[in-house]
């Protein structure tokens, strides 16, 4: 069998008459045809199998060690089980606490991994069938030198068209199935083996998620790394409720653009309102910015049950799995459209859209599986235009009332706080509202995730989370802000300018914020945190649900963060690249990095891409509220790079943490390229993963991991400036560990010069090199070449 | 439900579950008895209610009386400045567990490894991962939470007690301090 990048087969036939039938305009290719024209030279590991780059893993990994907080002390993974792995007890496998705790985190990586890769496939194969096989690619025009730096790192292949593509999935999804295979019941036992393939993963999913957005670029005409991407409307408040509504849930877009397309060319774009939750809204607006995003995943319950959605449309990923049951619930007819959430429902693919459309807007069927995107998107249109009127006349939410009248009924019996991931206050609300007082009830909707738990829990079966959102009414109505859309990947041009402030650390940092929001107040605080280091001149960088989150919120002016920041990829910026899988451009600007400003060849040479940017680059990831696999995912492949991620409380369920010890000096040991000599260069940066507990402590560690090895003097004075200041403000004192990020007296912040000498002065501070940082072994050679 | 089931309905961990404190002599039993302390104090102490006054002031009281070091994480250590309490050490809770999991680590004073971790006013399920940590990779360090609500990795935890229990708890237990008293078990 040939190996995976050597099958490089063409067939073309241009006509063909044989007995058999007449075949014309006949193409065949298998494998990818590498780009003629790149002359960068092959690094060592293209294509990288699951131990190709474990060494650099185990480089990383040994400075931060995993902190293993298990979720669960059982194992019941198998037959054998349930085992109690508890301290030092092991499986009846054989396994050990660490161990199985890595498993599940692997495992949840590759949940992750598969879930991006999965959508990649479907989205190249739409894109295919859209624009053709020979379609290039296209995420920026002359804008864009480097179109992939992901796949060019990971691969060592230099896409050029759609069919490219699909050589580089083939490659992801043999190694998700063999990372997936690592987990069944003795296959590894070492915790970090686990832990090496867990980034192994990571970096398939940035593999992945570069792949699906770019086929979704360069098919669907998204901006193409535009800064000036216009903005789109954000909240339950910007929907026009006098037309039709249709809500899209979920990722995979083709049936969102059905939809746009379909009324487009029926003239009806101004009659119907297209409204998303989750990222396939916000890829809805790139599509076209007359669509609207309603918000994040927690927004579902909530948005279905106001009864405003005439129709519901979900594709897949981050769908709630009752969507069915709420759409029931307010007569909404129902449509899914993925093969990966069927719900049950009757497959009507082929059946006529016009016997679709009657049995939907008749309510004979309460719901269809169309797997064909456009005959989805026409069904979904045609139905919310027939169902419209009537249900206008049936959307109702409780009035005040009705809201005493139920919450009378509650017997403070705390389950509903119990239940609540938050442990919001919610018998309180309750017992307020019973005796007339809406207000700690509706209070409790800005820290709602919406998950409805409080409801199943409810033994007297009050309608908890529903009475939260009526007592918000007002709230929700309100609820009118924009968002940029999308703008796809970074420019070249915006590299070559930031490049050197950045490895320099004259910009202090590029923070970015992705993932859900999930947690108390989550939204809120991604807003603030996001506003306070774009004021503060760091590069803030966004996608997916964190992206909503930060339009949710205005100052004084009233403006939403997109309208007082710049989209564009400087200081200052608030950049929004677009959807979950729109990270991959987050990762690729740090690559780009590498490879625009530094011009360090990208083509399958990941160990020293990533030495580089860990050693260089000052990114830092948060995800404040993250829930998914697919965080975990997205997380791990920022790992592998060397980028630190910050976490909210919640981000302890994943298990472990990748902490460093700053008190281990001898950990923090560099090698410097220019003297050949070992250095002590700090604990920059000291964490790679980290859960912070709120937003101040989180804030304070962001502004710390963006230091780097490679700062400037003055770089570092910088960023040791909103270090203290942040740390000063938030935590009411200056860092102990300021000795440790000294390297020369020039390092010192101009305005903090006395304080901190005394500083230095009290403890053993020695003055230090600043060294040409690397982690990796220049003496020993290059491991043989992937084939 | 009982009160001894974990605060959080689903956050069952496994067959090793924290003893209940049933009176404050306990947790003056189990401090007494321990060489090297640490208190980790998080952000919610500082906003909790327990009668007239906060839970973070009868976790200082503790930390001053018997002299036990003190872990600030979250932002708490401005409402430990505002209080004149100025020597703790900073750090996030998840790091303060791998440290205090370390055997080779002398606490934040450098007196000796850490065989007794008292933890409270950090959100439930961070405690409870945290607690989890602990008691699966700190078999040198015991546990204990003053927080009211029932944490099942902690060695020693309340049940899920009312404000008025937990008062009653925490006052025995710093009276029992102020006047020099020790309890046995």
């Amino acid at each position: 069998m040939l190996p995976l990048t050597e099958k490089k087969i063409a067939l073309t036939i241009k006509e063909l008459d044989s007995g058999l039938g007449r075949i014309k305009d006949l193409s065949i290719s298998i494998g990818k045809l590498s780009a003629a024209d790149w002359a960068e030279p092959e690094g060592p590991t293209p294509y990288p199998s699951l131990t190709s780059l474990r060494t650099w893993d185990r480089t990383l990994l040994s400075r931060y060690q995993p902190f293993y907080m298990p979720f669960c002390d059982l194992c019941c993974l198998c037959t054998y089980g349930k085992c109690d792995l508890t301290g030092t007890k092991k499986g009846a496998c054989g396994i050990t606490m660490p161990a199985q705790q890595s498993r599940i985190v692997l495992l949840s990586a590759c949940i992750g991994a598969a879930t991006h890769t999965s959508h990649a496939r479907e989205l190249v194969t739409y894109a295919i069938k859209k624009a053709g096989r020979d379609c290039p690619i296209n995420p920026g025009g002359n804008a864009i030198g480097v179109e992939a730096p992901v796949i060019r790192l990971v691969c060592g292949e230099k896409p050029e068209i759609l069919a490219d593509l699909e050589t580089v999935l083939d490659y992801c999804e043999s190694q998700i199935t063999s990372l997936l295979a690592v987990t069944h019941t003795g296959q590894e036992g070492d915790p970090l083996d686990f832990e090496s393939k867990v980034l192994h993963a990571g970096m398939i999913d940035q593999v992945g998620m570069e792949v699906a957005d770019l086929a979704q670029i360069s098919a669907l005409g998204y901006p193409k790394a535009d800064p000036d991407a216009p903005l789109a409307a954000l909240g339950m408040g910007t929907v026009d409720t006098t037309k039709p509504v249709i809500l899209v849930i979920g990722h995979n877009v083709p049936p969102s653009v059905a939809i746009i397309d379909y009324l487009h060319k029926e003239h009806l774009s101004d009659q119907v309102e297209v409204t998303g939750i989750c990222c396939t809204s916000i890829d809805a607006t790139r599509y076209s910015p007359r669509a609207k995003i309603i918000g994040p995943m927690s927004w579902q319950l909530r948005y279905i049950r106001s009864g405003i959605p005439d129709v519901i449309v979900v594709d897949e990923q981050c769908i709630r799995t009752d969507a069915l049951v709420e759409a029931e619930a307010i007569h909404a007819p129902f449509i899914a459209t993925s093969e990966k959430n069927c719900l049950g429902l009757p497959d009507r693919t082929y059946d006529a859209t016009d016997a679709i459309v009657a049995d939907l807007a008749g309510g004979r069927q309460a719901g269809a599986l169309i797997l064909d995107p456009d005959k989805a998107g026409e069904v979904a249109v045609r139905v919310a235009r027939t169902v419209a009127p009537a249900r206008k006349n049936a959307r109702t939410t409780a009035d005040p009332a009705t809201i005493r009248e139920q919450a009378v009924a509650c017997t403070q019996c705390q389950l509903c706080q119990r239940a609540c991931p938050n442990d919001l206050k919610i018998p309180q609300g309750l017992k307020a509202a019973g005796e007339g007082n809406l207000s700690l009830l509706a209070g409790l909707y800005e820290a709602c995730v919406g998950c409805g738990r409080c409801e199943q829990a409810c033994t007297k079966k009050i309608p908890v989370h529903s009475l939260i959102m009526a007592a918000a009414a007002e709230r929700t109505r309100n609820e009118k802000f924009t968002i940029r859309t999308g703008r796809g990947a970074i420019q070249d041009i915006e590299i070559r300018n930031v490049g050197g402030p950045i490895v320099l650390g004259e910009i202090p940092g590029v923070v970015a914020f992705v993932g859900c929001a999930n947690f108390a107040n989550g939204g809120k605080e991604v807003a603030e945190m996001s506003v306070e280091f774009a004021k503060r001149r760091y590069i803030v960088c966004t996608s997916g649900c964190a992206a909503m989150s930060i339009g949710m919120y205005r100052d004084e002016e009233g403006k939403t963060p997109y309208e007082q920041f710049p989209g564009s990829f400087t200081a200052g910026g608030i950049v929004n690249v677009g959807s979950c899988v729109s990270n991959a451009h987050i990762a690729g600007a740090t690559i780009k990095i590498a490879s625009i400003f530094a011009r360090r060849n990208l083509r399958g040479n990941y160990a020293e891409i990533a030495d580089y940017v860990h050693n260089r680059v000052g990114a830092v990831g948060v995800s404040w509220g993250a829930m998914s696999q697919k965080a975990a995912a997205i997380a791990a492949g920022f790992w592998r790079l060397g980028i630190p991620v910050v976490v909210g409380p919640h981000g302890t369920k994943y298990r472990r943490m990748l902490l460093g010890r700053a008190d281990h000096d001898a950990d923090w040991y560099v090698h410097d390229q220019r003297t050949g000599e070992d250095v002590y260069a700090g604990p920059a940066p000291e964490h790679l993963f980290v859960a912070a507990e709120t937003k101040e402590e989180a804030m304070v560690l962001i502004a710390k991991l963006c230091m780097r090895p490679n700062d400037t003097t003055r770089g570092r004075a910088m960023k040791l400036t909103h270090y203290i200041d942040l740390s000063q403000r938030n935590l009411g004192t200056i860092p102990d560990d300021i000795p440790r990020y000294i390297r020369t007296t020039a390092d010192i912040p101009v305005t903090l010069k006395g304080e901190i000498t005394r500083i230095l002065a009290q403890s053993d501070w020695k003055e230090r090199p600043i060294p040409d940082p690397t982690l990796l072994a220049r003496d020993k050679p290059s491991p043989p070449k992937e084939r | 439900m009982t009160s001894q089931d974990p605060w959080q309905t689903a956050e069952i961990a496994g067959p090793k579950k924290a003893a209940i404190i049933t009176k404050p002599a306990m947790v003056l039993a189990v401090i007494s008895r321990a060489q090297h302390p640490v208190l980790l104090i998080g952000h919610s102490a500082a906003t909790i209610d327990i009668g007239e006054r906060k839970l973070i002031d009868y976790l200082l009281n503790l930390a001053r009386i018997q002299k036990i070091p003190v872990i600030a994480t979250g932002h708490i250590n401005r409402a430990l400045k505002a209080r004149g309490y100025t020597g703790a050490s900073i750090m996030p809770a998840v790091e303060a567990g791998q440290r205090i999991a370390d055997p080779s680590w002398n606490g934040p004073d450098g007196k000796g490894p850490c065989d007794l971790a008292i933890i409270a006013g950090l959100p439930y399920p961070m405690a409870w991962t945290l607690l989890s940590g602990l008691k699966n990779f700190a078999p040198h360090t015991k546990t204990i939470t003053l927080d009211s609500t029932y944490q099942p990795n902690a060695s020693w935890s309340f049940a899920n007690i009312s404000v008025r229990e937990w008062q009653e708890n925490l006052e025995a237990i710093t009276v029992t301090i102020e006047t020099g008293g020790r309890t046995d078990v």
